[in-house]
């Protein structure tokens, strides 16, 4: 990234919602760019790695987290008015995260089995993704993202042009690495065929079925690749379940897991 | 009536507040507040697979996941159980030597560091000592790149289950990060002695530690949890020793020691019960740091996760030499109905898992206790005590006071249930 003399540094800022942390971390576990991009953008706010916070307006604002509380669905309208650019970055932001697994059952029973005192405890019925909110100029998936595709975004944005960030299924990416089809070859299930690329088709390459973290592909054949799961013998709660982790509210995901929910009686 | 308040406390993980109330001069109660919104974890693993506690329950934390999926394991396998042992058990410990140093290293250099200094982050003090916080980087990365040759990935590994792992790593995998890690713990070496040059504020108090004693190694997993001030108990007791209680001030639960109160775990706890299990470099390293045993200083907290760091990485040198790849990559694993318990030691400290399983291994009832709600009380007693000289200081200085005090934990606050926010309150 060379530095441009001619304008100021953009103003970079990151947001938190409801989350584990682990996608603004991911901006951390650049070590090698880290100071390089210190240097090309100023960190205006970032809570989780510094004191010193700026004012906006921010040309690029990186959002963790789903909106699961009241006061966060204010606060989100604020932080798109302060910026330029709107990313939201991993499965809470962009799909409601784990966490909309309340959306499938009852929070107030949730927070009764958690908390003595459920009336102590202020959240919504519903975890939702940031664009259920706001304008959102790009949404980058995986739980956790993928921290080359995040300096991609990042490098993207500041020089004004789109991210080059594919929305094909984990399968093309098993195609690159050379990894062979742990489905086809070992009749392990995997929900690669119908799950967004990013992650670098990791877990068949440790020989373990993909479990669809970065959520669902473009026009996903989940209906297609569940019936080959049943064929493998995969129960209907099996079904169910791997369908409803990080991305359960992702419309393609919930709707299959709800067909299969149903047939359950 | 004197008020300060501190909107936001930086440089932790998560979101929360602190309330300070004076009355004539003397301190009335302090209030550590988390207000990260809660995610009702143990309510839906209810219904969920015993198989898939370890890939749901990492995403409680994003700096910590490895210690999330250990405990979950420990529980599951406990529960129906199996015994993890030989080659997949320092299989295990490897991968978490990985989250150990990357977490630490981010901590000490990024959070902490800048304290002792007086910077705002670790980019600005990088413009004075950027040395010392590249070593800190190449440390960070040594850790990430342990995770991921183990694990598949550095945030929320993929390759851990219930019984072992997917995938065992081949002897080429782990001989190749040997120069790397080598080289980590030559910085991390340089990097205690110039964190031991700091100014350690005059501060102590009688805490009750509490860790896993280890048996033969230095305790990143375990069963027998121990005080310095007496407990000594199995895992499966752990529900009859410590009690949990909910506050109105915060999301977190609160935790203590029945009968007696606030407990205290994490680096300075492991470190003052397991001296003597330390490997050579990072016992030298501690005796040149004068860290005392036990350290009852939180400031030099520091130190000693220097000195684990230290550790982590000779242990992991170690376990790469010896490295043979197991057989299997998992023992065989069978559902069945039962309680299971685990705890292991994330890098904040205990991490307790309880599961109650039906005969098709699906989670009747879970019960997840993390470090920094363990320590969250003992966070405010110290707040207590340090209130009288943050009450004659100007607020700038106090909030920075204040929150030292508070990264001295390295609160994991996304794990507890969200970011400081301090108000002084004078009656």
């Amino acid at each position: 990234m060379a530095r441009r003399a001619h304008r100021p540094r953009p103003k970079l800022a990151v947001w938190k919602f409801a989350s584990c942390d682990g996608c603004q971390l991911s901006l951390l576990d650049c070590e090698d760019e880290l100071l390089a991009i210190a240097e090309e953008v100023q960190v205006a706010n970032f809570a989780e790695a510094s004191s010193a916070r700026m004012k906006g307006p921010y040309d690029l604002s990186l959002v963790e987290g789903s909106i699961t509380t009241a006061h966060d669905a204010q606060r989100i309208q604020e932080v798109r008015r302060a910026s330029r650019y709107l990313v939201t970055i991993g499965a809470c932001a962009t799909a409601g995260g784990i966490q909309a697994l309340r959306n499938f059952g009852n929070t107030k029973e949730f927070a009764s089995i958690v908390y003595a005192t459920p009336e102590y405890i202020s959240t919504l019925e519903r975890s939702t993704p940031i664009a259920t909110h706001v304008r959102v100029d790009f949404e980058l998936r995986g739980c956790p993202i993928n921290k080359a595709q995040l300096l991609e975004v990042v490098s993207a944005l500041i020089d004004g042009r789109l991210p080059a960030i594919s929305a094909h299924p984990v399968c093309v990416e098993c195609k690159l690495r050379g990894t062979v089809c742990v489905m086809v070859a070992r009749g392990v299930p995997c929900l690669g065929p119908i799950t967004h690329a990013g992650c670098g088709a990791i877990c068949p390459a440790y020989a373990r079925g993909c479990y669809g973290c970065y959520g669902p592909s473009d026009a996903p054949n989940a209906a297609s690749l569940m019936a080959e799961w049943t064929r493998g013998g995969a129960t209907r709660g099996e079904i169910v379940r791997v369908l409803r982790t990080f991305n359960a509210a992702a419309e393609p995901f919930a709707a299959a897991a709800k067909t299969y929910e149903d047939d359950q009686g | 009536m004197k008020t300060i308040k501190v909107d936001y406390i930086a440089r932790v993980e998560g979101e929360g507040a602190l309330r300070i109330r004076f009355k004539g001069g003397a301190v009335r109660d302090v209030e550590l507040r988390i207000f990260e919104p809660p995610r009702f974890f143990e309510a839906f693993l209810r219904g969920r697979s015993y198989l898939e506690a370890p890939d749901l329950t990492a995403r409680i934390c994003g700096i910590c996941p490895v210690a999330y999926q250990m405990s979950a394991c420990a529980a599951m396998e406990d529960a129906i159980g199996v015994e993890v042992e030989g080659g997949l058990r320092a299989l295990r410990t490897l991968l978490y030597c990985g989250e150990w140093i990357e977490s630490h290293a981010l901590h000490m250099f990024l959070l902490h560091a800048p304290d002792f200094l007086h910077y705002p982050d670790a980019t600005t003090m990088a413009r004075d000592h950027r040395e010392m916080v590249a070593r800190g980087l190449r440390i960070k990365k040594a850790g990430n790149a342990l995770v991921r040759a183990v694990g598949g990935r550095e945030v929320h590994p993929i390759n851990v289950r219930v019984g072992g792992f997917y995938r065992a790593p081949g002897r080429g995998e782990l001989d190749a990060l040997i120069p790397e890690l080598t080289a980590a713990r030559d910085d991390a070496l340089i990097a205690a002695d110039w964190m031991a040059t700091f100014e350690f504020p005059e501060f102590s108090r009688d805490y009750e530690l509490v860790a896993i004693r280890g048996e033969r190694e230095y305790p990143f997993m375990g069963r027998r949890i121990v005080s310095n001030k007496g407990l000594d108990l199995d895992v499966r007791e752990y529900d009859a020793a410590f009690a949990e209680a909910q506050v109105p001030h915060s999301n977190a639960l609160h935790s203590m020691v029945k009968g007696r109160g606030s407990y205290l775990c994490g680096p300075m706890s492991r470190f003052s019960l397991n001296f003597d299990l330390l490997s050579d470099g990072a016992r030298e390293a501690a005796r040149r740091a004068r860290i005392p045993v036990p350290c009852l200083n939180p400031y030099k907290s520091i130190l000693v996760r220097a000195v684990e760091v230290i550790h982590a990485l000779e242990e992991a040198i170690r376990i790469i030499r010896q490295y043979e790849p197991p057989a299997e990559s998992c023992v065989e694993t069978r559902a069945r109905a039962g309680i299971g318990y685990g705890c292991t030691e994330a890098p904040r400290g205990l991490l307790y898992h309880r599961y109650s399983l039906d005969g098709d291994g699906l989670i009747r009832d879970a019960k997840i206790v993390p470090p920094t709600s363990q320590n969250q009380k003992t966070i405010e007693e110290d707040l207590f005590a340090l209130a009288p000289r943050m009450v004659a200081a100007a607020h700038r200085e106090a909030t920075a006071m204040a929150e030292h005090a508070i990264r001295n934990y390295d609160p994991c606050i996304s794990c507890a249930t969200h970011f400081l926010d301090l108000t002084m309150e004078q009656d």
